[in-house]
């Protein structure tokens, strides 16, 4: 029972997260459970970028605040109403959400240490990525176009920040995952690489999380309200 | 368009005198440290173990440095508003308003920005990691890049002295002043790339300690048997992580309405300014809990060694900690009461901030049942605790009265309120940091401070703090409001006079410890600390020798109690064994240093100056440059360097030794008492 083996014998869930009590008094080392020691890099990795996409998310809370406060500011200028195409933010939504079911491709490519079909997927990803910031960026120059840019508004300044804000992580994301399958393709599936990796699919999901927010607070709730 | 933007010679403030002396001293201590690391030679050894270092107590160390370099800078300003106000009855003074209002901004943006918080995570990285029994942080190249950015931050602001000005809408640029409209010069723009490039450091650093303290802790370490600076590193990490996206996001839109138009908070198109008064004191209010809960772990750390107890109460206090890091979320708009929030909100967040009261309460009366009974030794770590205790009850008392609503429509902006957070930040903060300062330097170090000029600048400080501050309080009650470049009412002259002279003494308090490091340093032979445990400590920094190895623990330590390494010493002086089995050395694995971090820097700092100039060219060339750094660091393959077993062993045998001798000092003391 003292042996650190025998953290990994139930076989399904070896660090044990979340399971401490059996351990107290047992103490096997570098298991990563409570009291065991240090966990391992994957675990410490893992969470650690999980803490920052939270400190990510309270930022988008707080543009989203922002754009619930101001929305309603428009300085005699159009609304939601008037300015948004559903049809077209539903096309934008459609190619975040299929590039990130790319993205969950691409995990289990490189879960089987497949260089082909993981470089294939996460260039899926990254082609499906760049459709919905081409789509925004269509959005964008159009508003502007018909004068309703970010400075015509308190409103529309929210506006353009937020969606702008997640327009920015994409592009982040996209010189990431280029980044990132030129790394696969040179260092192959490394340990620290596939840590990194493991990141990167954390950063593509969470900004789906967040494009469901934008979606249904700024473009449904818009057109639908008054 | 210009070449260089903005920037022209007219940014140098050639026709100010006392602005030029401030470029010029910049200038001279920039160049002249420069000239004189080259000319000595000390670059390859600088570049080798310090800038480019990734070991949590180096950048530890180097955190404190740069909080102290800033604190004298903030310091003169600090002097400058106070010789202003003493001159200034019914005259101009020496220094003309737009001058003045750069100097209290500055002031109170370093003190907060590049002393306070730099001096608390400086302990946090010094300590935390040796007192959970590790051998380094989570991420140590990110914690390179985080000290390397908030030094960028510093460097920033001081280049506002001698290219362009600083802002002059204080500590926290409440718009609609600091919209172009009000401000068109660089000094807020200044002001925002300095807070956001560091504050990115400062969330990196705050994600990295939680990872830290929840995943990284030795064997048997439970979290209730974390020491209690761990605890309140932990609830200031947690409380960086929710605030400092909060502070990047709400700055962010300060400059898209400066650079690019934007209506947030505008008062044309539908801004709304009072939204920025809610998201910076949502971030605000969360900032001076992150300031001074390590503060208290400090004390909790100090208390217990020096009174030679355990602490008294733990679990209360872990419960304290953990509700003001709940509660902190729960009362920002305790700082615009009087913006017309209406009489239930106010009243709801008055109420709130009187309840933070109670837990901080329970920590006063923890720290008071610790010396209760206690062999207590009056160092000068356990003066500066004893000496907050005091004045912080005082704060903590003038901080309620403000929680009034009713209370605070008279006092709100008044020197009343400066001089509750002067006393909160500098007795309950400032004290604290010192206090650690004073208590782990022989761990960074190997040698004790002087401790007779220890308790000389610890009484100097306290005595010059309540001159200083103490008629900041009658003069708020006389009605003087904050803020004030010149005075014509006559009863505030002598408090002014009297405050100046307070701050004198805190000058000779400064003085004081500039010669107790000056006087350490030359008699460091005679104050080496050969065991690694000086004060008779606790917890497991005292474990290891001092200075540590860079790997801190050869083996991990076993942990059974809440006081592991006086468990330890007490089980070998109880047994008489006082050599523990030899334990079988193993290679050990450190990460390699790395440029990233100071590379990093550079490019932040090129790519600030540039956008604060409006240099876009330069902008783009340093944004290029940080991603490139990023991937070149992404892209190198041996990440770690092994230090061989028998290193170790070497190392480590050369400490046992040494504590066993001392230890069975120890024990015969321990005899002798009980006969
Ligand atoms: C060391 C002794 C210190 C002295 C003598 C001092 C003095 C002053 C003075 C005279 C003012 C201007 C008061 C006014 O508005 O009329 C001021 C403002 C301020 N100080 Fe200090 N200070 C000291 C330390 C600190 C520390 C340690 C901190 C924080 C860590 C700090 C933070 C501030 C802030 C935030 C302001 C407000 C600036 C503003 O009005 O925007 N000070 N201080
Ligand atoms: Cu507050």
């Amino acid at each position: 029972m003292s042996s650190p083996s025998s953290a990994l014998r139930a076989g399904s869930d070896p660090y044990h997260l979340g399971h401490h009590n059996e351990w107290i008094g047992t103490e096997p080392e570098y298991t990563g459970a409570r009291s065991g020691g240090p966990a391992p890099k994957r675990i410490v990795v893992g969470y650690g970028f999980w803490i920052f996409i939270l400190s990510d998310v309270i930022m988008f809370s707080v543009l989203f605040a922002s754009y619930a406060v101001l929305a309603g500011n428009r300085a005699g200028g159009l609304g939601p109403r008037d300015l948004f195409d559903l049809r077209d933010t539903a096309a934008e939504t459609a190619l975040l959400l299929l590039s990130s079911f790319m993205c969950g491709m691409a995990s289990l490519a490189v879960a089987w240490r497949n260089q082909l079909w993981t470089q294939i997927t996460l260039f899926i990803t990254g082609l499906l990525g760049a459709g919905f910031l081409a789509l925004e960026a269509r959005e964008f120059t159009h508003l502007v176009s018909i004068g309703a840019g970010p400075t015509r508004s308190a409103f529309l300044s929210a506006f353009f920040t937020l969606v702008g804000c997640h327009g920015i992580h994409v592009t982040v994301g996209l010189l990431w995952l280029g980044t990132m399958m030129a790394q696969l393709l040179t260092k192959g599936f490394r340990e620290n690489i596939r840590h990194r990796f493991l990141c990167f699919t954390l950063f593509w999901h969470a900004l789906d999380i967040i494009w469901v927010g934008i979606f249904s607070l700024v473009y449904l709730i818009g057109t639908i309200l008054p | 368009m210009h070449i260089l933007g903005k920037l022209t010679w007219d940014a140098v403030p050639f026709d100010q005198p006392v602005a030029m002396v401030g470029a010029a001293v910049v200038i001279i201590v920039v160049v002249g440290v420069a000239a004189l690391v080259l000319a000595k030679g000390y670059l390859p050894y600088l570049w080798r173990e310090w800038i480019t270092s990734v070991d949590h107590k180096r950048i530890g160390i180097m955190y404190c440095i740069l909080a102290l370099l800033m604190l004298a800078r903030a310091f003169i300003d600090a002097l400058m508003m106070r010789a202003q106000q003493a001159v200034a009855f019914h005259a101009p003074g020496y220094l003309p308003p737009e001058h003045f209002d750069q100097i209290f901004s500055a002031h109170g943006t370093l003190m907060i920005f590049f002393v306070a918080m730099p001096f608390v995570i400086g302990l946090m990285n010094f300590a935390v990691p040796l007192q959970l029994g590790v051998r380094d942080v989570a991420f140590p190249t990110l914690n390179s890049v985080s000290f390397w950015l908030t030094a960028t931050g510093a460097l920033l602001v001081n280049l506002s002295l001698v290219a362009g000005e600083f802002s002059r809408t204080g500590w926290l640029p409440y718009p609609p002043l600091s919209e172009l409209a009000y401000s068109p010069d660089v000094g807020v723009d200044y002001y925002c790339w300095a807070i956001e490039i560091s504050g990115i450091g400062t969330l990196i650093t705050g994600i990295n300690f939680v990872t830290t303290i929840l995943k990284t802790r030795a064997p048997g370490m439970h979290y209730t048997r974390m020491p209690m600076f761990c605890w309140t590193s932990l609830a200031s990490c947690l409380l960086i992580v929710a605030a400092f996206p909060i502070l990047t996001a709400t700055l962010a839109m300060l400059l898209l309405d400066r650079y690019a138009g934007f209506h947030f908070f505008t008062d044309t198109a539908g801004g709304n300014s009072m939204l920025f008064m809610n998201l910076i004191w949502a971030w605000g209010h969360l900032e001076v809990y992150i300031l001074i809960l390590p503060a208290f772990g400090v004390y909790s750390e100090v208390v217990s060694t020096f009174a030679a107890k355990p602490l008294f109460g733990y679990r209360s206090m872990v419960i304290a900690t953990m509700a003001i890091c709940l509660i902190s979320f729960m009362v920002w708009l305790h700082h615009f009461f009087t913006m017309g929030a209406g009489g239930d909100v106010n009243a709801a967040f008055g109420i709130a901030s009187m309840i933070i009261a109670i837990p901080t309460g329970v920590k006063i009366f923890n720290w008071m049942f610790t010396m209760y009974g206690g062999r207590v030794r009056f160092t000068s770590a356990m003066l500066w605790a004893i000496g907050f205790m005091v004045s912080f009850v005082i704060g903590g008392l003038t901080g309620v009265m403000l929680a009034m609503p009713t209370a605070d429509f008279e006092l709100h902006n008044s020197l009343f309120l400066v001089a509750h957070f002067h006393n909160v930040i500098i007795t309950g903060v400032i004290f604290g940091v010192f206090a650690g300062y004073s208590y782990w330097f022989p761990k960074a170090f190997g040698f004790v401070l002087d401790e007779t000029l220890g308790k000389w600048a610890f009484w100097l400080w306290f005595i010059g703090f309540w001159v200083a501050w103490g008629p900041g309080y009658a003069l708020g009650l006389e009605g003087m409001t904050r803020r004030l470049q010149r005075y014509d009412v006559a009863e505030w002259r002598p408090l002014l006079l009297l405050a100046a002279v307070g701050v004198l003494i805190m000058l000779a308090g400064i003085l004081v410890q500039l010669l107790q490091l000056a006087v350490s340093i030359r008699t460091r032979a005679q104050r080496r600390d050969l065991t690694g445990d000086p004060w008779n400590g606790r917890n497991l920094e005292w474990a290891v020798a001092s200075p540590p190895p860079h790997f801190n623990f050869a083996v991990l330590p076993q942990v059974n109690n809440q006081e592991p390494y006086w468990d330890m010493k007490q089980r070998a002086i109880d047994s008489g064994h006082l050599q523990t089995p030899e334990p079988h050395y193993e290679p050990i694995v450190m990460p390699r240093n790395s440029a990233t971090g100071f590379v990093c820097a550079v490019f932040a700092t090129v790519t600030g100056f540039a956008l604060i100039w409006h240099i876009w060219w330069l902008v783009l060339l340093g944004l290029a440059g940080a991603y490139a750094t990023f991937v070149v660091f992404a892209w190198r393959d041996v990440q770690e360097h092994i230090i061989p077993a028998d290193e170790v062993a070497r190392l480590d045998r050369a400490n046992r030794a040494a504590r066993s001798q001392a230890l069975s000092r120890m024990r015969a003391d321990e005899l002798v008492v009980h006969e």
